[in-house]
């Protein structure tokens, strides 16, 4: 069994040596929550049209049935059927990316283990492109069967396939190998990346052009299907998540100490396997690739809370959320009428606040 | 706020009444912004645009897209939504038009069903690179706009200029020029209009033939494939705005240097928008193409 990857930023992964003034889990877990709600009020709040909560009571009356005019109508289009949607959608995401990303970075104890950058997201993307590209010919019982859930169950398949398919390798002699986990995930990616290049060149027109957006990553398609699509996935990974706990923190200790806690440990990898991909596949079908938030989230939930998972887990989800729907508020209203890529405004936030957090706490 | 603006004395107090006559002026132009002009217009596509200009309904225009490059107006003085296949739903809905005008390339779907699903009057305008298309175009669009004797008019106009230009084709001697199209330069890769494309449409109509057979919509291709073509003259457009450097870029090529069309300097530039649009000036266009490449007087 090999010891955790000897690299500078592995040190994120065990308890700090001093870290300044970090805020208990217990006062954390209180307070984020609240600022999650306040961004979620403001994503609902704030858009181009100027509409805002004042408008909701006469919103909710038209909805139980009361009297609706022109403006109710728009107002209502506006913040039930466009606003709430993204909301919900932006918080999905960044909670299940920054949620996929700290458990993979658990599982295989290193720091650098993104969906992003393994190849996971590349795979998901592949899949839920192919049923785009596809769905006319080879693939057309795939959305028979499925419905509105075509894509997110594909990308989701396409996620699993990928990280099985790394895992098998990264097993091949015996234990978790990091480097050659690493060094599959960026051959997976390339090879999923190379995939969906070919997909788009072949498929013409209007076709290849929705592909290309489709890949950048965007809230701005959100409706109550999308929100439909993917709320069995937010119910798996809410109900099996706190489940891993116990396993992550297990596993943070070696599979070989994990193991004499009495943890499954090839179980309890399985089951993490599964809700990365899930997390990761239902958020790339609904919002495309979106980088950073699986990342990044993770370490800033345990520069503040410390590496237990009892805390990392729901940070990191409540961040995750949090950043996604604060980088989307400003997206929409930056350029208005017109919408800036979020992936921009997240980076450009996101980077420079988690750089000043890891040179303060001197890795 | 008007009685916020009496004489005073205190730099503060002027600031202050200087802070209120901005957000009254915003807050004024904001309400105008929202309020819903029954007559106010979004065009979505640079040939949409065109064609209300041309139909004198330019002021009736609430927004445009990026793509609508002319007349340069458009872009200067109307709000911008964005391009036009990344459209924001509230983006559009927040310009308090009443109506929207948008290419049927127009997206992403889920901003159009939103859309379609608001109280605004969502108008998809065909695009059709054809000469019948421009037609049908400009007929759409008019009726959108309650304009029809006008779009009848410039429909007839727009017919009886291509009906010259066929004529002079139909004068042209000798074998057809083969064009090469080439939309951009990209990574020493040059990418160029295959079939279907509206520049091979826009090439047929200056009486010449695509270059360009077995690839369809636009593709990067390699040196050698481009020696393999052998055009007899090249075609590049240019941006508005944006300085184009396509020849140039093009000359570095190998595969283009050793092309019958870079040997015998038949390389052309036109503006984009006029060349591959397909609105009211696409006669002009063709018929200016036609003169660089058969001479001019056909």
């Amino acid at each position: 069994m090999s010891p955790a990857a000897p690299w500078p930023l592995a040190g994120s992964l065990r308890p700090p040596r001093a870290m300044p003034r970090r805020p208990s889990g217990t006062v954390l877990l209180v307070v984020s929550p609240c600022v999650l709600a306040a961004t979620m009020i403001t994503s609902l709040a704030v858009g181009p049209t100027g509409i805002s909560l004042d408008a909701l009571p006469a919103v909710l009356w038209a909805m139980a049935g009361g009297t609706v005019d022109a403006e109710v109508a728009t107002e209502r289009l506006v913040l039930v059927d466009l606003r709430l949607p993204r909301t919900l959608i932006g918080l999905f995401v960044g909670a299940s990316l920054a949620l996929a990303g700290a458990m993979m970075q658990g599982m295989f104890r290193n720091p650098l283990a993104d969906p992003g950058l393994i190849g996971v997201s590349a795979g998901a993307a592949l899949a839920a492109i192919s049923t785009i590209a596809l769905s006319d010919t080879v693939l057309s019982f795939w959305p028979a069967i499925f419905g509105i859930h075509a894509l997110p169950v594909a990308a989701f398949l396409g996620g699993l396939a990928t990280t099985f398919l790394l895992v098998l390798v990264a097993n091949r002699s015996g234990g978790l190998m990091i480097g050659t986990l690493l060094l599959a995930g960026i051959a997976f990616g390339a090879l999923a990346n190379a995939g969906s290049g070919l997909l788009a060149y072949l498929s013409n027109g209007r076709e290849l052009r929705d592909l290309t957006l489709w890949s950048l990553g965007s809230l701005s398609g959100a409706n109550w299907d999308k929100v439909t699509a993917v709320v069995p996935f937010a119910l798996l990974l809410a109900v099996f998540t706190p489940a891993m706990v116990r396993a992550l923190n297990g596993l943070l200790l070696g599979e070989a100490e994990a193991f004499h806690l009495g943890i499954h440990v090839e179980r309890a990898k399985r089951i993490l396997v599964t809700l990365t991909a899930a997390a990761v596949g239902a958020a790339v079908a609904v919002a495309g690739v979106i980088g950073f938030v699986g990342i990044v989230v993770p370490h800033f939930a345990r520069l503040l809370t410390g590496p237990d998972h009892r805390f990392v887990l729901p940070a990191s989800a409540l961040f995750g959320g949090v950043i996604v729907l604060a980088a989307d508020v400003i997206a929409r209203i930056i350029v208005q009428p017109a919408e800036l890529p979020i992936g921009i405004v997240m980076a450009g936030i996101g980077a420079p606040v988690f750089l000043h957090l890891v040179l303060r706490r001197g890795v | 706020m008007q009685k916020d603006s009496k004489p005073s004395t205190g730099p503060s107090e002027r600031i202050g009444c200087a802070g209120f006559a901005i957000l009254a002026v915003v807050g004024c132009a904001h309400c105008a912004g929202n309020a819903q002009r029954a007559d106010g217009i979004i065009a979505i596509g640079g040939d949409i645009t065109e064609i209300v200009y041309e139909l004198g309904a330019g002021d009736r225009i609430r927004a445009v897209d990026t793509t609508s490059v002319f007349p340069p107006e458009a872009l200067e003085s109307k709000p911008n939504v964005g391009y036009m296949r990344q459209l924001s739903p509230e983006g559009v809905l927040s310009v308090g038009a009443r109506h929207v005008l948008a290419s049927e390339g127009a997206g992403p779907p889920e901003t159009v069903a939103a859309l379609q699903a608001s109280s605004l009057d969502y108008v998809v305008i065909p695009d059709d690179p054809s000469p019948e298309g421009i037609a049908e175009k400009v007929r759409a669009v008019a009726a959108a706009l309650g304009e029809e004797a006008k779009g009848e008019e410039l429909a007839a106009r727009v017919s009886t200029r291509l009906e010259r230009l066929a004529h002079a084709r139909s004068r042209i001697e000798g074998p057809p020029v083969r064009v090469l199209f080439v939309l951009a330069v990209r990574n020493g890769r040059a990418i160029v209009g295959g079939e279907g494309t509206s520049a091979e449409a826009v090439i047929e109509l200056a009486g010449g033939v695509n270059a360009v057979t077995g690839v369809v919509d636009y593709r990067p291709l390699g040196d050698e494939a481009l020696v393999a073509l052998a055009p007899d003259a090249i075609l590049t457009m240019r941006r508005r705005g944006g300085s184009s450097h396509t020849l140039e870029e093009l000359d570095s090529l190998a595969g283009i240097r050793s092309t019958p069309a870079a040997r015998h300097g038949r390389m052309y530039t036109m503006d984009g928008q006029r060349l591959l649009g397909f609105g009211p000036r696409t006669p002009d266009a063709a018929a200016e193409l036609m003169d660089l490449l058969y001479g001019p007087g056909q």
